[in-house]
C-alpha cells in the first residue's frame, strides 16, 4: 500500500496535467461545438467555415489588443485581450451576417439540399482563411499579457509540502468562468426569451413555426449573432491559453465537430457534454503515466517507460476514434440529435 | 452552344495557355504545369465519381493521396537490411499481434450475445492485444530508428519498379475507404465529410510521426524513377545525336569550344524537357485509361443506377437497389483513383515529404476543380483540373506582381507595403474560394454541364 503522501502527490500530478487542462480545453471545445450545433439546429447544415471564422474573430481581437497595448491601456493582472474581445465579437457577427446575406440566403430561398450549403461553407472557409492569412500572416502569434498564474506551482509546493506542484493559469481560470457564464446565458436565452423560443420552434418544425407567425429572417439573424459571438469567444480563449495560428484553428474543426456529433448534433446540451468527452479522452489517452504510476506502485514495480497510450501527435486520432465508436454504437449521439 | 463545341473550345484554350507559358516563360515550366495538371485531373476524376455520380461528399482527398504517396515510397525504395535485422522480427510479431487482436475481437463481438459478458470479454481481448502489440512494437521501433538514423533509420521498401506502386497506392486508398465507408455510409451525408476529414489528418500524422516506416519529417529522397535521368541522357550517344539534329540551326557554323558550350546548354535543356515529356506520356496514359473506364461505367446500366440513386435515393431503394452498398462501391472506387494520383505525384516529385500534404492544396482545391469543371461530367473534371491548377500556379506570381503594382505609390521600405506584398500569396486562397462561390451561385452546373441522356 503506497503512503498517503505519495497518493496525494499522484493526485496533484493528475489534477495538474490532466484534470485542469482537460476542463479548460473541454470548455473551449464546448463553446465551439455550441456554435456549430446552433447553426446546425436552425440552418440545418454543418458549417465547415467554423474554424476559420474562429480564427477571424481571434485575429481582430489580437489586432485591437496590439493597438490597446501600443496606447498603453491594460487591465492590470487580466489580459488586455478581454478589452479587445467585444471588438472581435462585433467584427465576427458582422462577418457572419454579411456572409449569410450574400451566400447562404440565396440557397435558403432556393430550398437547396444541405450538402449545397456545406459546399458553400467550404468556399467561405477558403475566403476567410485567405483573408486571415493575408492580414495577420500564417505564423504563430501570442497575445497574452498580465499575470500568468492564479496559483503558481512553487507556491503550492511550499504551502502543502508536497513534491508535486499544482499550477492554475489565469487563462485556464478565465476560460472556465467565461464558458460557464456563456452556457448559462445560452440556456436561459433558449428556454426563457421569446427569440430563444422562436429559435427552438423553428428548429423543431419549420413549417409549423412559420404558420404561427415567427419571422424566419429574425430567427436566422439571431442564430448567426449567437453563433458568431460564441465562436469568437472560443477562439480568443483558445488563443490566449495556447497560441494563435490560422492552421491550428482550421484543424480544430475536427474535435469541434466530433464534440457536436458525439453529444448529438443540434442539441446544445450535447455540444457541451461532447466537448468535455472529447477533451478528457484526448488528455487521458495522450498523458504519459510514468510518474503517476511510480508514485503509486510498490518499489519493485517502478518503471522507466513513459506509459503513454498514444503519443500527443495523434490527439486528433482520439477525437476521430470516439466519433467512430459513437457513430457505430449510437449514431444519434449521447443526447438524441437530429439525424436526417 | 452544345457540349462538344464547348469542350473543344475550352480545351483549346487550355492548350493555348500552356503554349503561352512555354513561349513567354519556359517550356520546362510549361511541362511541369502540364504534368501537375494531369495528376490533378486524375484526382478530380476520382472525386467526380464520388460526388458527380453518387453525391458523396469526401473531404479527405489529402489522406488518400498521401496513402498513394506512401505506397510509392514503400514499393520503390530498396529494403534496409540492417534495420530489418535490428527490428524486423519484432515488427512482424507486433503486426501479427494487431491482426490477431482484431480477429479475436470480431469473433467475440459476433459470437457472444449482447450483455455484460460481451463487454467484459471485449475489454479483456482489447487490453491484452494492445499490451502484446506494444510489447513487440516499442523495442522494434527504437531499434529500427537508431540504425544509422542520419541516412536511413527506417525499414525501407521492397525495391520494386516505382510504376508498380500506382496500383498499390490505389489499393491502399481503397482499403482505407472501405473501413470509413463501412462505418459512416448510410448515416447523414455530412458525417462522411467529417469522417474523411478525420482519417486524412490521421494518415498524414502517421506519415509525419512513424519514422520507422516513412522516416517522418526527415523525408525519403531519391525515389527511383520510371523514366531516364537527365545525366544519363546527356551522356548517351543517341540523345546527343538527336539534340544535334534538333538544334542544327543554332549549332550551324560553330566550331570547337564555342560549339561544345552551345551543345552542352542545348543538352541540358533538351534532357530536362525530354524527361518531363516521358512523365507526361505516362501520366496521360493513366488519365486516358481511367477516363475511358469512367465514361464506359457512366453509360452502362450501372451508371444509370448510380444516377438514379443520386437523384432520388428513396425511389431507388423502393426499386430494390442497395443504396448503401452502391455508395460503398463508388466511394472505394473514387478513393482508389485518388490514391493512384497520389502515387503518381510522389513519383514525379521523386521524394516523399509528409509535410507537403496540406488540406487546402490537396482536398479543397480538387473540389474547386470538380465544381468549376462541371460535376457529373468526366471531361468537365479534367478541364477543371487543368484550368484550376493552371490558375493556382500562375496566381502566385500574378498576385505578387499585382500587389507590387498597386503599392507602387507607397515609399520604398514602407512596412504596410512589405506586408501587402508578402501576404499576396495568401490571396490565392481567397481567389479560389471566390471562384467556387461564384460558380456555385451563377453556373452551378459548371463549365461543361452534365449531359442528360438518360
Amino acid at each position: 500500500m503506497p503512503e498517503t503522501v505519495d497518493m496525494l502527490n499522484a493526485l496533484v500530478l493528475f489534477t495538474n496535467f490532466v484534470l485542469i487542462p482537460g476542463v479548460t480545453y473541454g470548455s473551449q471545445l464546448a463553446l465551439g461545438a455550441l456554435g456549430v450545433t446552433l447553426i446546425y439546429a436552425v440552418l440545418r447544415f454543418s458549417n465547415f467555415a467554423h474554424g476559420d471564422i474562429m480564427a477571424f474573430g481571434t485575429m481582430i481581437t489580437i489586432l485591437v489588443t496590439w493597438w490597446l497595448q501600443s496606447v498603453g491601456v491594460s487591465l492590470g493582472p487580466l489580459p488586455t485581450a478581454l478589452l479587445a474581445l467585444p471588438f472581435g465579437i462585433a467584427a465576427t457577427v458582422l462577418l457572419c451576417l454579411f456572409i449569410d446575406r450574400y451566400v447562404y440566403r440565396y440557397y435558403r430561398s432556393q430550398k437547396s439540399r444541405p450538402v449545397t450549403f456545406v459546399m458553400a461553407s467550404l468556399g467561405v472557409m477558403f475566403m476567410v482563411n485567405g483573408l486571415v492569412r493575408f492580414i495577420i500572416g500564417a505564423d504563430d502569434q501570442r497575445f497574452f499579457d498580465g499575470e500568468r498564474f492564479i496559483i503558481k506551482a512553487r507556491e503550492f509546493k511550499k504551502m502543502t509540502g508536497l513534491n508535486e506542484g499544482l499550477a492554475i493559469k489565469t487563462t485556464q481560470g478565465l476560460t472556465v468562468v467565461i464558458a460557464l457564464v456563456l452556457v448559462v446565458f445560452v440556456f436561459w436565452f433558449l428556454q426563457r426569451t421569446r427569440s430563444g423560443k422562436a429559435m427552438r420552434a423553428y428548429s423543431d418544425n419549420e413549417d409549423l413555426s412559420l404558420l404561427s407567425g415567427i419571422d424566419p429572417d429574425k430567427v436566422v439573424r439571431t442564430t448567426w449573432i449567437m453563433a458568431a459571438a460564441l465562436t469568437a469567444i472560443a477562439g480568443v480563449l483558445y488563443g490566449l491559453d495556447k497560441s494563435f495560428k490560422p492552421f491550428t484553428y482550421f484543424q480544430l474543426l475536427l474535435p469541434i465537430f466530433a464534440a457536436a456529433i458525439v453529444g448529438g448534433i443540434g442539441q446544445p446540451v450535447g455540444a457541451i457534454v461532447g466537448g468535455y468527452v472529447i477533451a478528457f479522452s484526448e488528455m487521458i489517452v495522450t498523458y504519459p503515466y510514468k510518474k503517476f504510476w511510480n508514485y503509486l506502485a510498490p518499489d519493485e514495480w517502478q518503471t522507466s517507460s513513459l506509459l503513454q497510450l498514444l503519443s500527443t501527435e495523434y490527439k486528433f486520432a482520439v477525437s476521430f476514434m470516439i466519433l467512430v465508436i459513437v457513430l457505430l454504437v449510437r449514431p444519434t449521439g449521447i443526447f438524441k440529435g437530429k439525424v436526417y | 452552344m452544345n457540349n462538344a463545341l464547348r469542350a473543344t473550345l475550352a480545351f483549346s484554350f487550355m492548350a493555348l495557355a500552356l503554349v503561352g507559358v512555354g513561349l513567354y516563360q519556359s517550356w520546362a515550366l510549361s511541362l511541369t504545369i502540364l504534368n501537375l495538371c494531369i495528376i490533378s485531373s486524375v484526382m478530380a476524376l476520382g472525386v467526380n465519381i464520388q460526388w458527380g455520380y453518387a453525391g458523396l461528399f469526401n473531404i479527405g482527398i489529402m489522406g488518400f493521396a498521401a496513402l498513394g504517396g506512401a505506397a510509392a515510397m514503400l514499393v520503390s525504395t530498396p529494403p534496409v537490411a540492417n534495420a530489418w535485422a535490428a527490428g524486423g522480427w519484432n515488427i512482424l510479431f507486433s503486426a501479427v499481434g494487431l491482426i490477431a487482436t482484431i480477429i479475436v475481437a470480431t469473433l467475440v463481438y459476433k459470437n457472444i450475445p449482447k450483455g455484460r459478458l460481451r463487454s467484459l470479454a471485449m475489454i479483456v481481448v482489447l487490453v491484452t492485444g494492445y499490451l502484446c502489440t506494444r510489447y513487440f512494437f516499442d523495442p522494434a521501433v527504437s531499434a529500427i530508428e537508431s540504425t544509422d538514423s542520419a541516412k536511413t533509420g527506417f525499414l525501407g521498401g521492397l525495391g520494386l519498379p516505382i510504376i508498380l506502386s500506382w496500383p498499390v497506392g490505389g489499393l491502399f486508398a481503397a482499403g482505407a475507404a472501405w473501413v470509413i465507408g463501412k462505418v459512416v455510409l448510410g448515416l447523414r451525408s455530412d458525417y462522411l465529410a467529417i469522417a474523411t476529414l478525420g482519417i486524412s489528418e490521421i494518415v498524414v500524422a502517421m506519415l509525419k510521426n512513424e519514422d520507422w516506416l516513412t522516416r517522418g519529417v526527415k523525408n525519403v529522397n531519391g525515389l527511383p524513377r520510371p523514366v531516364p535521368y537527365e545525366l544519363q541522357l546527356q551522356q548517351s550517344e543517341w540523345f546527343t545525336g538527336l539534340v544535334e539534329k534538333l538544334y542544327a540551326n543554332s549549332l550551324a557554323g560553330l566550331e570547337g569550344a564555342a560549339r561544345s558550350t552551345v551543345l552542352k546548354d542545348a543538352l541540358i535543356e533538351a534532357s530536362s524537357i525530354f524527361v518531363k515529356l516521358c512523365y507526361a506520356g505516362l501520366f496521360a496514359t493513366v488519365l486516358l485509361i481511367i477516363l475511358t473506364l469512367c465514361v464506359l461505367a457512366l453509360n452502362s446500366p450501372w451508371g444509370r443506377m448510380m444516377r438514379a440513386i443520386r437523384d432520388n435515393e428513396t425511389a431507388a431503394e423502393a426499386m430494390g437497389k442497395d443504396v448503401t452498398g452502391r455508395h460503398l462501391q463508388v466511394f472505394i472506387l473514387g478513393s482508389a483513383i485518388c490514391g493512384i494520383a497520389g502515387a503518381m505525384l510522389t513519383t514525379l516529385d521523386g521524394q516523399l515529404t509528409p509535410t507537403s500534404y496540406i488540406p487546402l492544396r490537396f482536398t479543397f482545391l480538387i473540389w474547386v476543380m470538380v465544381i468549376v469543371g462541371g460535376s457529373g461530367n468526366n471531361l468537365g473534371s479534367i478541364l477543371g483540373g487543368f484550368l484550376i491548377w493552371f490558375v493556382w500556379t500562375e496566381a502566385e506570381p500574378a498576385g505578387t506582381w499585382l500587389m507590387t503594382f498597386l503599392t507602387n505609390w507607397m515609399p520604398e521600405g514602407n512596412a504596410v507595403k512589405d506586408h501587402l506584398i508578402q501576404g499576396a500569396q495568401h490571396m490565392r486562397l481567397f481567389l479560389m474560394g471566390f471562384i467556387l462561390l461564384l460558380v456555385m451561385r451563377f453556373a452551378p452546373r459548371g463549365i461543361l454541364p452534365e449531359r442528360h441522356a438518360h
